[in-house]
């Protein structure tokens, strides 16, 4: 392929590395020298990750986690500029800063969609391995040179204003990432397996009603521990869904996938493990409270999980 | 006993532990409980880092909106704002929280996100709108803006994704349903989400009302 996935994360990295070296070298942030050793060695997974032996790069997340919590990582104090020199700035361009913006995702869809099976010389152009991930990456370097041109900034300026961001996002940036890890070890270690003989065992036979709660709540409860529904969906539907709802109860399950993936979100929607939604916006958004996000979710999840149930209950029942 | 790690992770919570430290220790721990070898289980969690780089994509993003927000990009959302009259942070949030259900359910998931869409876009923009309306806002209606504004976008990126066929949700339950050898179809398992969008969409639309009133009972209708 012309375009894989392998040169997105490089330049991820290459932005990561950037960050490290003004940080490295920042004066006013206490902690440079371990803050800054936590951006380059999560620049070299990125870049390398491919080519470092998987043990290596175990050893040098841990390393990071481990300047995590010895407090290593550490926010440089960042002049904000005052609104009054970004308001002159803002005067120049005026509505046409949004267009670097609105192209990322504009240039993303047509690449995925256009691009998405292209080949040259019997070469594909973007990696059939995750079309959507490499258009992304090329809407972004055609933004960031867009923007540098209309703002007449440079690569640097661009690398500093990352690192503003980086920094403001954190820690929270690598948990995503460590999330799905710890799905793979629980997968692994069988955790699914236990969770689902556990439900077998307490689930009452023959209350087709209190199985379907027990179904949906399991999975936003499952979800909200793992912070993600697609680990929930495959312990749930292998301890409740299939024995119960579609052997015993006859249920469609079309229907019980819809629903159940649904009553996962309400999960997701609640729990801080689903760090990429709730955490990171938080830190992004300078909230106080890192929780805000999901305590303004609760609510609606809530009133949606419950309308899952019905509709689950109803559709079941009635044999639709 | 492999359940000592899902355990850990809720005590984390309890404690307040940092999440980063909580979900590698026990991700170790459930390894050496299984009974992995200790070397075993580190190269398995390296090779899971980096299987799942995709999901540190955002970074690439912050370049372009990094530069944007220095020469003004904010100002510039609120700006918009500010000059349509008669507007609400809750109709702003709603008209986003449709664009962006609509978006997911027609696959375009990439219509918006945090990095790229709230940050820059969507939180000034609902801010803009109370400050026009209330004038300069307190700090704590300021926050909980945002955080609305970070919650329409979750809301409606979840319960519009699943209403398209090649979203990942949907692949993995027709897979698993496959392979347990019970027939499924992909179309109709999208199409049974459209009940429960419409029911997050109306549920949330009528909260963002609410909100809107919260917001002028403490802040004063009258405004400017």
């Amino acid at each position: 392929m012309i375009f894989s996935v392998e040169m997105i994360y490089i330049l991820m990295g290459i932005i990561v590395l950037g960050c490290s070296i003004y940080i490295l070298t920042d004066r006013t942030n206490s902690r440079r020298l371990t803050t800054g050793i936590f951006y380059l060695i999560y620049s070299i997974t990125l870049m390398f990750g491919n080519l470092i032996p998987p043990f290596y790069i175990g050893l040098m997340v841990i390393v990071m986690v481990l300047i995590i919590a010895g407090g290593g990582l550490r926010k440089s104090d960042h002049i904000e500029e005052s609104i009054e020199v970004k308001e002159q700035r803002r005067q120049r361009l005026g509505g046409r800063l949004f267009i670097p913006a609105i192209l990322i995702p504009v240039l993303t869809l047509i690449g995925s969609k256009l691009l998405g099976g292209v080949t040259i010389g019997g070469r594909a152009l973007l990696d059939p391995s995750n079309v959507t991930m490499v258009a992304l990456g090329l809407a972004c370097i055609i933004a960031i040179v867009t923007a540098m041109a209309m703002t007449r900034g440079t690569p640097g300026a661009a690398v500093k204003e990352s690192r503003r961001l980086l920094e403001s996002i954190g820690w929270a940036v690598l948990l995503p990432q460590l999330l799905a890890t710890l799905g793979t070890i629980y997968t692994n270690a069988g955790v699914g397996k236990v969770v689902s003989n556990g439900v077998t065992a307490i689930i009452p036979e023959g209350s087709l009603f209190l199985i379907v709660v027990i179904f949906c709540l399991g999975m936003a409860l499952f979800t909200m521990i793992m912070g993600n529904a697609f680990a929930a969906f495959p312990v749930m539907a292998a301890g409740i869904g299939i024995p119960f709802l579609i052997t015993q109860f006859d249920a469609n399950p079309n229907h019980i996938a819809a629903i159940s993936m649904f009553a996962g979100y309400c999960g997701t929607l609640m729990t801080p493990m689903a760090a990429n939604f709730n955490i990171v916006p938080a830190a992004l958004l300078d909230l106080k409270d890192k929780n805000h996000v999901i305590k303004v979710q609760v609510p609606t999840a809530l009133f949606v999980l419950v309308f899952n149930i019905i509709l689950m209950y109803v559709l079941v029942s009635l044999k639709v | 006993m492999v359940l000592i790690g899902v355990v850990l992770i809720m005590a984390g919570f309890l404690f307040r532990i940092n999440s980063a430290v909580v979900v590698t220790i026990s991700a170790l721990v459930t390894g050496m409980i299984a009974g992995i070898p200790i070397i075993e289980i580190i190269t398995q969690f390296g090779e899971a880092f980096t299987t799942n780089r995709y999901m540190s994509i955002l970074i690439v993003t912050l370049p372009v909106i990094g530069l944007l927000e220095k020469n003004g990009l904010q100002q510039q959302a609120s700006r918009i704002v500010s000059k349509i009259k008669a507007i609400t942070v809750g109709r702003v949030l709603t008209m986003y929280l449709l664009i962006r259900e609509v978006g997911a359910a027609l696959g375009l998931n990439s219509l918006g996100g945090h990095p790229q869409t709230v940050r820059p876009l969507i939180a000034p923009m609902a801010e803009g709108a109370a400050e026009t309306k209330y004038g300069k806002l307190p700090e704590k209606e300021q926050q909980e803006i945002r955080a609305h504004a970070a919650a329409a976008d979750n809301i409606g990126l979840f319960f519009g994704e699943d209403i398209f066929v090649a979203v990942g949700a949907i692949l993995l339950m027709n897979g698993f349903f496959e392979q347990n050898d019970i027939p499924a179809d992909p179309i109709a398992m999208a199409l049974w989400g459209i009940p429960t969008a419409i029911f997050a969409f109306i549920v949330h639309a009528i909260r963002l009302r609410l909100f809107d009133k919260k917001l002028n009972k403490r802040l004063g209708s009258s405004g400017k």
